[in-house]
């Protein structure tokens, strides 16, 4: 016993790097195939606060371009509300309405690793959960991840475990919008099958499938496509409207209907 | 001399954490590299402290940095390793007399420090990315990352160590 003891106490430094080690490399790896983990992500109180602050001082240096965007958008609207073809005037009725939106700052940003989050600053206090959409004016950017009271993190499209429903716009075809992490402006759109026409330059959205994302936002266009190995559907390179390198203010988009959808479906699968 | 030591250390470590992420976290340059300077907290721990609380303030700072840059445990694993490396790659770079008393780096050659440097710059990164990516069948992948990656690294942590270099040692 005494023996064992000496030889822990002589070792204790190459126990201790194994421990430390061990720990490390379980949450790596488990951070691979499930969400991220509860307790340890930039949503929390002290990196969401060293964010917001250091957000505070170089959000300035885009408030024009940043103004720009918005007032685009704006436009858009407005010319979209003036060419609305019915009689009456928008019912603002809160039973009708499916979505919700809720601004929101993008106080940081990752694109250069495989695994990018964003962080906001909304959290639960301000009504969001996990599993809600993220957009800005032009595009997608993300799916919440984790939450805390302040703050939310936001799992980047630019993800490899990112898979989001899309679909070619004004037509029913949809497939999976995954990242290949090679190039921030481009992700990948998978499961087209050979029979579709394609083109390039057309137009990518949202598909209706998710629960997460209203129909028809904007994605991207075809930069490229080619068939796959199998010959049986098509790799097509999708070139973002988004600059994911440069993403400010957000929306965080809620769905009022996908706990219901979810209800829903998981008794589908029981009966089945 | 005690106190000296962990009052520099922990100002350190609260600097180098801020720098990573504020500064070298956003950089991006040509869409994939972030030099990683916190390496430098490795490079310049005091050689003859307690063994134990190296590692243990190696792993809290990768920790810390993980936490505001969503990597799970990436970069804690990868400094820890180095840190636990250490005393071999010294005694590597330096030759068997880094053990004695009187060692400083300030008898040491350009060149070692260098070889040193760059040595922990490496490993780091070898391990860093090749968490990151966990497969093997991107190997050509995570060497093109640990050679950019490193390079930029490097040539950032030798200005700062010569910005910030310290009389005493």
């Amino acid at each position: 016993m005494q023996r064992i003891i000496n030889f822990i106490l002589s070792n204790r430094n190459v126990f201790l790097y194994t421990f430390l080690l061990l720990i490390s490399l379980i949450l790596t790896i488990r951070s691979h195939s499930y969400h991220q983990s509860k307790a340890f992500n930039s949503s929390k109180w002290l990196t969401g606060t060293v964010y917001e602050t250091s957000n505070g001082i170089t959000s300035y240096f885009n408030l024009k371009k940043e103004n720009n965007s918005l007032v685009e958008e704006n436009k858009r609207l407005r010319e979209q509300i003036f060419n609305i073809k019915t009689n009456s005037s928008i019912e603002l009725d809160s039973s009708t309405i499916d979505f919700e939106v809720i601004t929101a700052k993008i106080t940081k940003n990752s694109f250069a690793s495989p695994r990018n989050y964003l962080t906001i600053d909304k959290g639960t206090k301000h009504g969001i959960k996990q599993d809600m959409g993220v957009i800005t004016t032009k595009g997608i950017v993300g799916i919440v991840d984790n939450t805390s009271t302040k703050f939310s993190t936001v799992q980047s499209i630019l993800n490899t475990k990112s898979n989001i429903n899309a679909k070619i716009k004004n037509t029913d075809y949809f497939g999976s919008l995954v990242w290949d992490t090679n190039n921030y402006n481009t992700v990948q759109l998978a499961d087209i099958p050979r029979l579709v026409p394609l083109k390039i330059g057309d137009t990518i959205v949202t598909g209706a499938m998710s629960s997460i994302f209203p129909e028809n936002i904007p994605i991207g266009f075809i930069k490229e496509f080619n068939l796959n190995d199998a010959q049986s559907s098509y790799n097509i390179n999708i070139q973002l409207f988004n600059d994911m390198a440069n993403v400010k203010n957000s929306y965080v988009i809620s769905n009022k209907n996908r706990e219901e959808i979810i209800e829903l479906e998981a008794k589908t699968n029981n009966v089945q | 001399m005690f106190n000296n030591s962990i009052i520099i250390n922990s100002i350190r470590f609260i600097l180098l954490v801020l720098g990573q992420v504020l500064v070298f976290n956003q950089m991006n340059f040509m869409g994939l590299i972030n030099p990683m300077i916190y390496i430098l907290f490795v490079y310049w721990y005091p050689l003859r402290e307690n063994i134990a609380i190296f590692l243990l303030s190696s792993f809290l700072l990768g920790f810390t940095i993980d936490l505001f840059s969503d990597t799970m445990a990436l970069h804690s694993a990868a400094i820890l390793t180095i840190a636990f490396a250490r005393p071999v790659l010294m005694r590597f770079c330096f030759g068997a007399n880094f053990e004695f008393q009187g060692f400083t780096f300030k008898n040491t050659t350009q060149l070692q420090r260098m070889t040193f440097l760059g040595l922990l710059i490496g490993f780091h990164h070898l391990i860093f990315f090749s968490l990151e990516l966990l497969s093997f069948s991107h190997f050509l992948l995570i060497l093109k990352k640990v050679f950019m990656t490193g390079i930029a690294t490097f040539l950032i942590c030798l200005l700062l160590s010569s910005l910030f270099a310290r009389e005493t040692e």
